[in-house]
């Protein structure tokens, strides 16, 4: 038997690491804050660098098991439903049934996780497209929200938990100190993705989920507790929704989930499953926001941000084929 | 020079094709006369395919000579071949499921009534003709779904020749077909070389290239070897044309002692699959399951391995049953299935060969949780070397290589959890000679350190060749269970055709 050798690597690593979605969406972030600190006044204050981080924890913290989804290939809309009705179950169970803020917090996610396991249940053993399924617990979990607390509004709740969701990790500094439990749960969720057998399944599914059934990789089981994850992330969301804005209402964070399926396709993971890495959807999210914040303090209207928002994601969609032609195009003018 | 008088359909000299770095054609050829069956035969990454894609339009050379009918052409979309009057039959065809057969052969052409409308009479009418002349019987109006791949490859050729097409390529066209199935698919061949049309038939089977062609031109490393007439030259001499070498005896299995029993399937039964299905698998031993396309083979396979369910029934690995239908406690316990399709079951085509080769291991290389690239590497690196993957780099995507290299990365991603038992669904099926040889080496060697190995194929000289005892199945049931010594092609033939039906035949 001749030996062979292999090389690890077909290409140079700063070709591997460079030309990737994650690296273009982390840069243009870079590109957005350098220009916003030179042109929009205000912008490098570390009053608008914690506002910021603030406005962007729930996008942040969905983000993370949105993600794992989305590579096994399946959606979930129901995500800013279940924020909703985490923060309702919060303000009720806290303020009209007594229940300590632990306690309601607790049971919010865990209502979450069971909102999830409803959404995971459809889609991985009754075998329902995920796309139906979650659209129809949209209206479902918001539906229930609006229905168990009505128009109004739950706004007491204890200052030191209020008061926490808004503390600054340093005195006077910019980062607030919910991005501490942020980064645990991102801790957690590159290990899950990225350096866990479990991960290496995900993208097996997303890629090709017939070989990764003939595998032995669990499909159901797998899809079943990344959507049982992304319930009991986004109530957690939803608590922290509530005690920020200091009210639990039905209608908090409406219409959250398309700008958190925006960030997460932005920071480059693709729609039909298989590929993407935890730090572009990241990326995206934090480029949402600064370009959000920078064109707030310029005066402008939310309106005008969401068409940026709009162009900056059409953008990059196109970008990636367009890319691949011009690589292939020098591929084969090198060739002759 | 002086001019030949008629210039033959197709001319192709000197060809050249490179993708990235892999130069796919060298200098690929081939002349192919109207009225013949002209077969091109060579291992896998001969270049076949891509010459095949250059004529249909898919490629587009970097160089060389390429004349059809008489004129230079340099096709660069699969209309233009089309147009010219080239159509190719692949393995797999592709119609609309949900449309009729006539409106499948006339997808984009329908005849028309007064204002555009579709006059589905004369559709239906065109068809039936159609069919007439080939001699096959199949109803225009039926739904394409359901239709078996020789059905869909009859309606392939059916369009093919409504576009009087002068050039007819079929790339391994009766690879699923069972035995009647390519006997109608040869004379439907015969009838249009008969014609006058010019027909391109690719094959690793050598019983049909000598049944059917006229001429055989060999490739091998992207390169024109060879073409004589087929009643000239013989298969060894193919043979040594293709692999550029002697090879080996092509099923060379060493006799090794007989263990213990490894795998008991006792009653396995699935409605409408497979019935009352009973054997024993011994560490040393392999079995080999013959049949017909279609008899159940894989089914059962998948049963015991549990990617399916199965109705009743039981199975045991070393005496300790076995799951249904949860192939995680199966690997555990000692499996290994590599499955019929390797680019659809078999492998994540889009991920690294690394990963590939790491992806049932993966459980056990993590350390504290931690799967490292590294370790997945070493594994990968170690088992690509021990069967010999070509390949310049692990982290490229399997959808890189040739079909013999992926199916060797797939044994290595089994072997990788050292199974004491192996299943290998149609482990050689459209590769080329040499690895071929090679993993019917590493399946008597297996065998020989005492694995138990169940062999499922369609081929019966690689049962026949390879097996200790072979199991043939024919509608769902075992019908016969044969020692080495006593199996002939007879024996194994007439248990396979033991049907209640009484068209069947090899």
């Amino acid at each position: 038997m001749t030996t062979l050798h292999f090389r690890v690597h077909a290409r140079p690593a700063w070709r591997r690491w460079l030309l990737t979605r994650e690296t273009a969406v982390i840069a243009a972030l870079a590109a957005v804050l350098l220009y916003a600190n030179a042109a929009v006044s205000n912008f490098d204050s570390p009053l608008t660098l914690y506002y910021l981080f603030l406005d962007v924890t729930p996008l942040l913290l969905i983000a993370l098991p949105l993600t794992m989804v989305i590579v096994t290939g399946e959606i979930d809309l129901s995500v800013a439903s279940v924020v909703g009705l985490s923060s309702v179950l919060v303000g009720v169970l806290y303020a009209h049934a007594g229940m300590p803020m632990w306690a309601a917090a607790l049971t919010a996610v865990a209502v979450g996780a069971v909102c999830g396991s409803l959404n995971g249940y459809l889609v991985a053993y009754v075998g329902l497209p995920s796309l139906a399924v979650t659209i129809g617990t949209l209206a479902l979990y918001r539906g229930i929200a609006i229905g168990l607390l009505g128009t109004e509004a739950v706004t007491d709740f204890p200052d030191s938990w209020t008061d926490f969701a808004k503390m600054r990790i340093v005195e006077g500094g910019s980062l607030p100190m919910v991005l501490i439990p942020f980064a645990v749960l991102a801790a957690a969720a590159v290990w899950l993705l990225h350096w866990s057998p479990f991960g290496r399944g995900v993208y097996d599914i997303g890629l090709n989920r017939e070989a990764a059934h003939f595998s032995g990789v669990n499909v159901e089981r797998t899809k079943l507790l990344l959507f049982v994850l992304t319930g009991a992330v986004s109530a957690l969301a939803g608590v922290y929704f509530t005690l920020r804005y200091g009210s639990a209402r039905g209608d908090n964070a409406y219409g959250l989930e398309l700008q958190v399926i925006a960030a997460v396709l932005l920071g480059g993971v693709s729609i039909f499953g298989g590929r993407g890495a935890l730090h572009g959807p990241i990326a995206g999210v934090l480029l949402i926001g600064a370009v959000a914040s920078a064109m707030r303090l310029e005066g402008q209207t939310v309106n005008a941000i969401n068409i940026v928002i709009g162009v900056l994601l059409v953008a990059s969609v196109v970008a990636t084929p367009v890319l691949n032609r011009v690589a292939a195009e020098r591929a084969a003018r090198k060739q002759k | 020079m002086s001019e030949p008088a008629p210039e033959a359909v197709l001319v192709l000299d000197e060809v050249r094709k490179t993708f990235g770095a892999t130069a796919a054609l060298t200098s690929g050829g081939i002349t192919v006369e109207a009225g013949s069956i002209h077969a091109l035969v060579g291992e896998n990454g001969a270049g076949k395919s891509t010459l095949v894609k250059i004529v249909a339009g898919v490629h587009r050379r970097d160089g060389g000579t390429f004349r059809f009918q008489g004129r230079d052409v340099d096709f660069t979309s699969t209309a233009d071949a089309k147009a010219a009057g080239i159509a190719v039959i692949y393995q797999e065809p592709t119609l609309f499921p949900d449309l009729s057969v006539a409106e499948n052969l006339f997808m984009g052409r329908q005849p028309r009534k007064s204002a555009h409308r579709i006059d589905r009479a004369a559709m239906y009418e065109h068809s039936e003709l159609l069919f007439q002349r080939l001699g096959v019987h199949l109803d225009p109006r039926r739904f394409a779904r359901g239709l078996s791949i020789a059905d869909q490859q009859i309606i392939e050729i059916a369009k093919a020749i409504s576009l009087d097409t002068a050039l007819l390529i079929m790339d391994e066209p009766t690879a699923a077909l069972s035995g009647v199935e390519v006997d109608r698919l040869f004379a439907v061949a015969r009838a249009l070389r008969d014609e006058g049309r010019a027909l391109v038939f690719i094959s690793h089977r050598f019983e049909e290239i000598f049944a059917l062609c006229d001429t055989v031109t060999v490739m091998r490393d992207g390169a024109y070897v060879a073409t004589q007439a087929v009643a000239e030259t013989s298969r060894d001499e193919i043979v040594a044309q293709m692999v550029g070498r002697e090879v080996a005896e092509l099923f060379p299995k060493t006799p090794a002692p007989i263990g213990d029993t490894v795998l008991r399937v006792e009653g396995l039964h699935s409605t409408g699959k497979f019935h009352d299905v009973s054997f024993e698998v011994r560490a040393g031993e392999i079995v080999g399951i013959a049949g017909l396309v279609g008899a159940g083979r894989s089914e059962i396979a998948r049963a015991v391995f549990g990617v399916d369910g199965y109705d009743s029934g039981s199975v045991h690995l070393h005496g300790e049953a076995v799951p249904m239908r949860d192939p995680q406690a199966s690997i555990k316990a000692g499996m290994a299935f590599v499955p019929e399709d390797r680019r659809l079951q078999g492998l994540v085509t889009e991920s690294s060969i690394a990963r590939n080769i790491a992806s049932v291991l993966r459980r056990g290389l993590a350390r504290a949780g931690f799967l490292s690239p590294r370790s997945e590497l070493r594994a990968a690196d170690a088992w690509a070397q021990r069967l010999q993957v070509k390949t310049h780099a692990l982290d490229m995507p399997a959808t890189t290589m040739s079909g013999g290299n992926q199916q060797k990365v797939v044994l290595a991603k089994w072997l990788a959890t050292e199974p004491s038992l192996l299943i290998v669904d149609e482990p050689t099926r459209g590769i080329d000679v040499g690895t071929k040889a090679e993993v019917h080496r590493l399946l008597s060697d297996l065998a020989g350190q005492g694995m138990a190995v169940v062999m499922i194929s369609s081929e019966l000289a690689e049962v026949l060749g390879m097996a200790d005892r072979v199991l043939v199945v024919c509608e769902g049931r075992i019908t016969a269970d044969i020692d080495r010594d006593r199996a002939t092609p007879e024996t194994v033939m007439r248990a396979a055709t033991q049907t209640h039906r009484p068209e069947a035949g090899a």
